[in-house]
């Protein structure tokens, strides 16, 4: 009898293990419970959708991979990477592609897992990719540009944010960094005096959600913001904040900052009105796509603030968010709108290198590099977007505040 | 007046661990499984409320009683399919099978709702408390668990010391040949152990998205596992056992964030379950089994 228990603690205690070390703490950070985080190879398959982009005869097509979390519980990210970088690829195409070419898709799946994700590189390379528009989260980015690196592939990311996932030169990315959305945060509430006295309640298990808090931590001090609780919460327990949320509510927190998800500040919105406990809560890009959580009461979000590149109903984005939702039947996010520019991106720097479809990787990506510091694209996530030798997006953030289940651009 | 605050979150929280507790301490108990699916049938009831509450916009009451009704013919469905076959088979065919269900759950659930997390709405409509000047303020879901895991508690207790089938629950945990030997049909017996295990569950499924209201086909898996603790804590088969382990790993994981530190919560509730299982190996209330040599 005994046996069976210490058997099962056993199977809990690998199953914990499994969450810390499989998913490397990826930047979607999401639910990697115990249970949870690992699907099995055979799904892996099934998820791993083709979507080809039919190639015409004559200009032959060039092969662009994607790669996201397309099955588990980061899909949502992924599925939206896949179906922005379609809409683009589609309407490329029928704007009579790149030089000719047109473009190819094929979107496998990683589960957001950093060893999946590298499977995910291979599948593709033996497809014929001669291009990434990938991964879609930060940790299983780190072990793909490895990979790129090596092989010399153009990597373009369309969501990854952590400092290392362009590290290599041959590989660049379209949403900020990390420490960008941070130092950005402080400045945005230090400069518009919204408040002086702010708590944080971040995410410690995931890159994402602790970088960005460690570069406002540094930029608030600057800026006459006093850090007044920082409260962590981890992948494995971030159901209940009622705990953190009274320690900011005694701390006298004038604003909460919440560089986390929107599945998770959803639950903070709702725990925080249940206390009665209404300060400004100030998001990041991750809060993107809270009014979208089905049944959300979007009045629990009013007056919500966050940065993000990208809003659905803006008016440069009402194109795009029709052709989405009629496409995929929902509104589409950040992600979404990351993958749409960078795949924009890349026709806009291949059609300048002179990439055709018969050159192989290597010489594309020794043709891209330079070219991608010459482009500028005016997409949905930023005007007159150029990039810098080190892969980095130089754009503005754009500030918008929740008002009436909108988006109001600030 | 915060510690306060922090000890009955504290307690509504390890409610919900002790509902959950009670399902794994039952079926652990009478059918000697660890049935890891248990989570899962947690999530399966909460969509069930949700879909027929928010999607058909049914009555919250007909939203728990049809989570029950499902849950109930799930678990029972699942011990048929899944677990009566390896009756009698290593006890470690059956765990790796109720980890296999436990996965067919999620990825079906994530089949048909899909990933995007889903606002729950809560069930329960009673009014928050406020208490010194306001300066104490206990949501009406912290209450409304608290309530129903006593309720659930004494009825369940009554039901198995009073009734005939919860003493052939009782004769089955202790001797299954013995039992049958007196007349027990012991499928039966088992069936209706997983039949409440699993209507618990939906119970607790309902109570827990009430109180943290986000919803995905994951939702179940940790909570699960927390109670499956909670269970092996308090002294896995006994039933007061496993509302005691719930009730108080729930008061040290609030406890340890509000005053120790909110990341490592975690590991300080598994830190005391290892302390706890190295003073007393069957767990708080659990019994001294002597083997006979």
């Amino acid at each position: 009898m005994k046996k069976v228990v210490s058997l099962g603690l056993a199977a809990v205690m690998a199953a914990s293990l499994t969450a810390c070390g499989g998913a490397d703490a990826p930047a979607t950070d999401a639910a990697t419970t115990a249970a949870g985080g690992e699907t099995t190879a055979a799904e892996a398959q099934d998820g791993a959708e083709q979507s080809e982009a039919a190639p015409s005869a004559e200009g032959g097509s060039i092969k662009i991979g994607v790669i996201g979390p397309l099955t588990g519980d980061a899909a949502a990210y992924g599925l939206a990477v896949q179906h922005g970088a379609e809409i683009a690829a589609e309407e490329i195409n029928a704007a009579g592609g790149i030089n000719g070419a047109t473009i190819e898709l094929n979107a496998q799946d990683d589960e957001a897992d950093p060893e999946k994700s590298v499977n995910a590189y291979n599948t593709l390379k033996d497809w014929g990719m001669q291009m990434l528009v990938g991964t879609t989260t930060s940790g299983a980015c780190i072990a793909v540009a490895a990979e790129t690196a090596n092989d010399n592939m153009f990597q373009i990311t369309p969501s990854g944010s952590a400092v290392e996932c362009v590290q290599n030169p041959n590989a660049f990315r379209v949403c900020f960094s990390d420490p960008d959305q941070g130092t950005a945060s402080a400045k945005y509430i230090g400069e518009n005096k919204m408040a002086t006295k702010v708590a944080i309640i971040y995410d410690s298990s995931s890159v994402y959600s602790d970088g960005i808090r460690e570069t406002f931590v540094s930029e608030a001090a600057g800026q006459g913001i006093e850090i007044v609780a920082s409260e962590a919460f981890t992948a494995d327990n971030k159901t209940d904040f009622s705990v953190q949320l009274d320690k900011a509510k005694e701390a006298g927190a004038e604003l909460v900052f919440l560089p986390i998800y929107y599945q998770e500040a959803s639950i903070i919105l709702k725990q925080a009105a249940d206390k009665e406990f209404a300060p400004i809560f100030f998001g990041v890009d991750g809060m993107d796509g809270i009014l979208s959580v089905e049944n959300f009461d979007t009045s629990l979000a009013e007056g919500v603030m966050l940065l993000t590149p990208f809003a659905a109903d803006a008016d440069d984005a009402k194109d795009f968010t029709s052709k989405y939702v009629e496409a995929y039947g929902e509104t589409p996010n950040q992600f979404a709108a990351d993958a749409y520019d960078a795949v924009y991106a890349v026709a806009e720097a291949a059609k300048q290198a002179g990439v055709t479809p018969d050159m192989d990787y290597s010489s594309i990506c020794d043709a891209m590099v330079p070219a991608m510091t010459q482009i500028s694209i005016d997409g949905l996530t930023g005007t007159g977007t150029t990039w810098n030798e080190a892969g980095e997006p130089n754009k503005d953030p754009k500030a918008v505040k929740i008002v009436g289940g909108k988006y109001e651009m600030q | 007046m915060s510690f306060l605050s922090y000890l009955i979150n504290g307690i509504s929280l390890g409610s919900i661990y002790a509902i959950i507790a009670l399902g794994y301490t039952m079926v652990y108990g009478i059918a000697k499984m660890l049935n890891f699916a248990h989570g899962d049938i947690i999530m399966v009831g909460a969509f069930t409320t949700f879909t027929v509450v928010s999607t058909m916009g049914g009555n919250p009451i007909v939203g728990i009683l049809a989570a029950v009704v499902v849950c109930t013919v799930l678990g029972v469905t699942i011990e048929r399919v899944a677990y009566k076959p390896l009756r009698g088979t290593s006890p470690l065919a059956v765990l790796i099978t109720a980890i296999g269900v436990s996965y067919l759950l999620q990825n079906v659930a994530l089949l048909i709702f899909g990933s995007n997390s889903k606002q729950f709405t809560s069930v329960v409509t009673v009014p928050a408390l406020k208490l010194a000047d306001g300066q104490l303020s206990i949501s009406g879901v912290t209450m409304v668990t608290i309530i129903s895991s006593i309720v659930i508690m004494v009825v369940l207790t009554t039901f198995i010391n009073k009734t005939k089938i919860g003493q052939a629950m009782l004769a089955v945990s202790e001797d299954k040949g013995a039992a049958t030997l007196m007349g027990i049909d012991v499928n039966r017996t088992i069936a209706v152990t997983f039949a409440i295990g699993s209507a618990l569950a939906a119970l607790a499924g309902v109570l827990l998205c009430s109180a943290y209201p986000s919803l995905t086909p994951y939702t179940g898996s940790m909570p699960g596992i927390k109670a499956f603790v909670a269970a092996v804590f308090g002294g896995i088969g006994s039933i007061p056992g496993a509302m005691l382990g719930g009730i108080i790993l729930g008061v040290i994981e609030n406890l340890s964030k509000a005053y120790i530190s909110s990341q490592l919560s975690d590991a300080i509730v598994f830190s005391v379950l290892i302390i706890v299982l190295l003073v007393r190996p069957t767990g708080i209330l659990g019994k001294q089994i002597h083997e006979k040599v």
